[in-house]
């Protein structure tokens, strides 16, 4: 009841104190024109295509390289003490620079290199680096859930005779995704709005095709349409982040909801 | 085992310890808390590299730096005094892991011997269910049968009731005297004297890294000759 209260009391205060300010027309013609949005939100849709398409083939990519890294890194023999190495190294360079600077350092550098068509595509090369930088940031959440599911978990395993492989894949691998899953949709749900990064070296995204249209029509309003095409996804991902978030909280704390 | 030795760091648990355990013994280790008795059976079940020393099973030194633990493993079961279960699988599931994955059994014959091994446990209303499903008591008498099924030649028991609440110790208890007239070759930590004495062969008394004193539950608990033996068990008596 208070909540509700407070909430309409904001949301009054806003409504009327922001077309008061002085410059509010002016905003309002650039920034909210309607017919301006009616004649680009359709191109920004399609353009917004790519960006799903982007977005669908690097997830499983992620998802499979960071696992890689997580289960190298975790792993104790010491065979594999090299790659270990070369995984801590590849996480901390990948993690330590921003995305953007390796999407142009990637995506110029390697069509650079001069090869065939169409390996010489800033698309896919800036895409390869947005991969390749959210392996990292995924693989230290598997990694952290890794390290989350009990060291007597892994001693039972190997009480049964389960090898270290056999322990990983069926004992601590399903325990640990289970419990990442919600800070794991948080990394999905920034990597769907850093797609349109890759847009700044030239493919024609939604991100682009906003900034043609603005400077088409003058406007800043194919801006906000775009901003209202990404909402659209991301807040009942983030919604959906949130309520796996409550129910795994509920679920950890020992009230049983079935 | 012979003069086994393991140290965590500069901590010496076992200190040149020696332990005879016959095919079909039922051998209780006593002792104050920190006294190794875990450090002991995890050595046992390679779970922990020995420092010095040999472990001998079925006519091999299994200790060997380098040696294949899992074949080992599999002729040991072993259970935790937290259970253990895996909370991400049922009851079933978790029995027949190991014999599936480990064993090779093929799965329909391994939830026929483990439903017959859950009936008689007191358990074959449970086998859809979930670890946390289950009471203290239940998880434990499971992590018992999901031990068996891989049908180990000796068994490992790691102070299984001490996590329970009293009522719930008597039916876990029960299960390891079902599991005595199997002829099963048991070692259990315990700090139920009593239920030592009932149910042991042997009781082995372990203080500063070594057996102390060794004998029959009637010469320990009624006269035992050590002083440091005889100090342990009054404290424990008078609780
Ligand atoms: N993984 C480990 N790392 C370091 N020290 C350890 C480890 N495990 C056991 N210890 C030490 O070894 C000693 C013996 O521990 P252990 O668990 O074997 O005793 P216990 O006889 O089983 O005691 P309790 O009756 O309390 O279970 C303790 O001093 C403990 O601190
Ligand atoms: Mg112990």
């Amino acid at each position: 009841m208070i909540a509700t209260v407070s909430t309409l009391a904001v949301a009054i205060t806003l409504i009327v104190a922001i077309p008061k300010m002085p410059r509010w027309d002016r905003v309002k013609k650039s920034f909210f024109n309607g017919e301006v949005l009616g004649e680009t939100f359709p191109k920004l849709l399609d353009a917004f295509v790519l960006d799903i398409k982007i977005f669908l083939w690097s997830v499983p990519i992620i998802l499979f390289i960071a696992m890689l890294v997580a289960v190298t890194r975790n792993s104790r023999s010491p065979a594999l003490f090299p790659l270990r190495i070369l995984a801590v190294v590849y996480v901390d360079v990948m993690r330590g620079v921003p995305v953007l600077l390796w999407i142009y350092l990637i995506g110029f550098g390697v069509p650079g290199l001069g090869l065939e068509r169409p390996w010489n595509s800033p698309l896919l090369w800036g895409t390869v680096a947005l991969v390749l930088t959210y392996a990292t940031y995924v693989s230290e959440v598997f990694r952290a859930g890794i390290e989350s599911v009990h060291e007597s978990q892994r001693a039972a395993a190997r009480s049964l005779g389960l090898s270290n492989a056999q322990t990983m894949r069926h004992v601590v691998l399903p325990q640990a995704v289970r419990r990442v899953i919600p800070p794991l949709m948080n990394d999905m749900v920034s990597l769907q709005k850093d797609v349109a990064l890759v847009s700044l070296i030239g493919p024609i995204e939604i991100l682009r095709q906003a900034g043609i249209d603005k400077s088409k029509f003058a406007s800043f309003t194919p801006y906000v349409g775009a901003a209202i095409i990404f909402l659209a996804i991301t807040i009942p991902m983030t919604r959906t982040t949130d309520w796996l978030l409550e129910r795994e909280r509920r679920r950890t704390s020992g009230t049983r909801v079935s | 085992m012979q003069k086994v030795v393991k140290s965590f760091g500069a901590n010496t648990v076992l200190n040149a310890l020696d332990l005879d355990i016959a095919k079909g013994e039922i051998v209780s280790l006593i002792g104050p808390s920190g006294s190794g008795k875990s450090t002991l059976l995890r050595c046992i079940n390679l779970l922990e590299p020995i420092d010095d020393g040999e472990i001998w099973f079925g006519g091999i030194d299994i200790s060997v730096p380098g040696y294949d633990p899992n074949p080992v493993r599999r002729r040991i079961g072993m259970v935790f005094q937290s259970y253990n279960l895996f909370p991400h699988m049922s009851v079933m599931e978790n029995i027949c892991l190991a014999p599936v994955r480990v064993l090779g059994r093929k799965a329909n014959d391994t939830k026929a011997q483990a439903l017959a091994l859950l009936e008689q446990f007191g358990l074959a209303d449970k086998a859809k269910s979930y670890p946390d499903q289950l009471s203290g008591g239940q998880q434990q008498r499971v992590a018992i049968v999901r031990a068996l099924t891989i049908e180990p030649e000796v068994l490992l028991l790691d102070e299984i009731t001490s996590a329970l609440d009293p009522e719930l110790v008597g039916e876990v208890l029960d299960a390891v005297r079902n599991l005595r007239n199997t002829g099963m070759t048991v070692v259990l930590a315990t700090h139920e004297m009593s239920f030592a004495r009932e149910i042991s062969d042997t009781v082995c008394m372990l203080d500063g890294g070594v057996i102390i004193e060794k004998g029959s539950p009637e010469s320990i608990f009624t006269n035992a000759t050590n002083p440091r033996t005889r100090q342990f068990l009054s404290r424990v008596n008078s609780r």
